[in-house]
C-alpha cells in the first residue's frame, strides 16, 4: 500500500506539478516546433513517451548496475546518450516499417529526439534525486512522457485557435508562442502545493 | 597572394559576425531555447552557462572539423554527440571542482549542453564542411551571440524580479523604503517565457526596419 502511494504521487506529481516542459523548460524545441496540429502533436507525444521510458529505465538500471559499481560514473553523460541515441534508432525503424504515413509526416523531427532536452534531462533528474528503486524510477519516466504528450496536445490546440486569430505582426509566430506558453506555466502554478 | 589574404580575412569577419547578430543563435535560428529560458533568472548563472557553451563549442569544432574527413553520414549525428558529451563531462568536472556552488545552481543544466541543439547545428553546418581555423572563428562568433542574448536575458529577468545586476543592487527596494516593488514572477518560468517572447517581438520589429 505504501508503495502503491509513493508511486502514485510521484507520477501526479510528475505529470502536472513538475511538468518537465512548463517547469523544468525541457523539451522546448518541439514543443515550439512541432505543435502546429494536434495530431501530430499527439503522435510526437507518444513516441517521446515511449523513448523516455525505455531509456529511463535502461539508463538507470546501467546506472546502478555497473557505473556505480565499477566506479565509473565520470562516462555516465556519455553512456547516457549512447542509450538514448539506440532507443530512438529503434523506434524510428519501428515507425517507418509500420506507420510510414506517420514517419513521413514526421520528417527531421523523428531523428532529433535524440537530441530532445526532455529525455536525457529526466534521466539526468532521477539521478540528481537520488531514485534507489527500479520500479519508481519507471514510473517517473512514463510520466515525464505522458506530462510532455499532455504539454505538447495542450499547446498544439491553443496553436490551432491561435492561427485565426488577428495577433500583431511583429508577435508573430515564435513570439506569441512564447507568451502563450508563459500564461500557461502561470495556469499549471495552480497545482503547486497539491503534494508538499 | 595579397588580395587572396584579404578575401580569407573578409571570411573570416563574415563569419564571426554571422553569429553574432545575423545567425544569432537564440533570436535568429530559435536554438538551444532550454537553457535560455532555464539558466536565465539571474546574470552570473547565465555567464557561468555562456563560458561552458563557448568551451565546448569551441573544442567539439575542432574535433569535428579534424574528422571530417572520416565520417560515415547515418554516423555521423552518433559521432558528434560522443564527442560534444565528452567535453561536457569534462566542463563538468571543472566546475564542480573549482565553482561548486554554481555547478549545484545549474545542476542539470550543464550535462544537458550535450543536447542543446547549436552545437550540434554548428558541428552539422560548420565544422563538417569547413577547415579548421574557419570552424574555430564560427564557434567564437555563436558562442558569444549566444552568450550576449542569455546575459541580456537575465539582465532584465534580475533587475525585475530583485532589483540588482550582477548581484549588485541597483534599483531601491520597498523593503528598505525605496519605490520599486520587486516583480516576484519574473524569477519563475513565466517570467522567462514572456520576457524572451517580447524580446523576440522587438527583434522582429528590428529586423523589419533593415529589411
Amino acid at each position: 500500500m505504501d508503495t502503491l502511494n509513493i508511486l502514485l504521487l510521484g507520477f501526479i506529481s510528475i505529470v502536472i506539478i513538475n511538468n518537465l516542459v512548463f517547469t523544468k523548460f525541457l523539451g522546448i524545441c518541439p514543443y515550439l516546433g512541432v505543435s502546429g496540429r494536434i495530431d501530430m502533436a499527439f503522435g510526437m507525444g507518444l513516441a517521446v513517451t515511449f523513448v523516455v521510458t525505455l531509456s529511463g529505465t535502461l539508463t538507470w538500471m546501467i546506472d546502478h548496475w555497473i557505473l556505480m559499481k565499477m566506479g565509473l560514473e565520470v562516462t555516465r553523460y556519455v553512456c547516457f546518450i549512447l542509450v538514448i541515441a539506440g532507443a530512438v534508432q529503434l523506434v524510428e525503424m519501428y515507425i517507418r516499417k509500420f506507420f510510414p504515413a506517420l514517419y513521413e509526416s514526421f520528417g527531421i523531427f523523428l531523428p532529433l529526439i535524440t537530441t530532445n532536452c526532455a529525455i536525457l534531462g529526466l534521466c539526468l533528474f532521477i539521478n540528481l534525486w537520488e531514485i534507489d528503486n527500479l520500479l519508481e524510477a519507471v514510473v517517473l519516466s512514463f510520466g515525464a512522457g505522458i506530462g510532455f504528450t499532455m504539454a505538447i496536445c495542450i499547446m498544439a490546440g491553443i496553436r490551432e485557435n491561435l492561427n485565426l486569430a488577428d495577433v500583431p505582426k511583429c508577435l508573430k509566430g515564435a513570439p506569441i508562442t512564447l507568451i502563450t506558453a508563459g500564461l500557461l506555466t502561470l495556469a499549471f502554478m495552480g497545482f503547486a502545493g497539491m503534494i508538499k | 597572394m595579397t588580395s587572396e589574404s584579404q578575401t580569407f580575412t573578409g571570411l573570416y569577419k563574415e563569419t564571426f559576425l554571422a553569429g553574432l547578430w545575423r545567425e544569432n543563435p537564440v533570436f535568429r535560428l530559435l536554438l538551444g531555447m532550454c537553457p535560455t529560458l532555464a539558466v536565465t533568472a539571474a546574470v552570473k548563472p547565465a555567464l557561468t552557462m555562456g563560458l561552458s557553451v563557448i568551451f565546448v563549442l569551441i573544442c567539439s569544432n575542432i574535433v569535428v572539423s579534424l574528422m571530417r574527413n572520416l565520417l560515415k553520414p547515418h554516423l555521423r549525428i552518433l559521432m558528434f554527440t560522443l564527442t560534444i558529451a565528452t567535453f561536457v563531462t569534462i566542463a563538468d568536472l571543472f566546475l564542480k571542482a573549482f565553482q561548486p556552488r554554481m555547478s549545484e545552481t545549474l545542476g542539470p543544466y550543464v550535462p544537458l549542453i550535450i543536447v542543446n541543439c547549436i552545437i550540434i547545428c554548428r558541428a552539422e553546418a560548420c565544422a563538417s564542411k569547413n577547415p579548421i581555423f574557419v570552424s574555430i572563428i564560427d564557434a567564437v562568433g555563436m558562442g558569444i551571440g549566444f552568450t550576449a542574448t542569455l546575459c541580456v536575458l537575465a539582465g532584465i529577468r534580475e533587475i525585475l524580479s530583485t532589483g540588482a545586476v550582477f548581484e549588485i543592487p541597483v534599483l531601491a527596494l520597498s523593503e528598505n523604503g525605496g519605490w520599486f516593488v520587486p516583480w516576484a514572477a519574473m524569477s519563475m518560468p513565466v517570467g522567462a517565457f514572456i520576457t524572451l517572447g517580447l524580446l523576440l517581438a522587438l527583434v522582429n520589429v528590428i529586423t523589419k526596419k533593415e529589411a
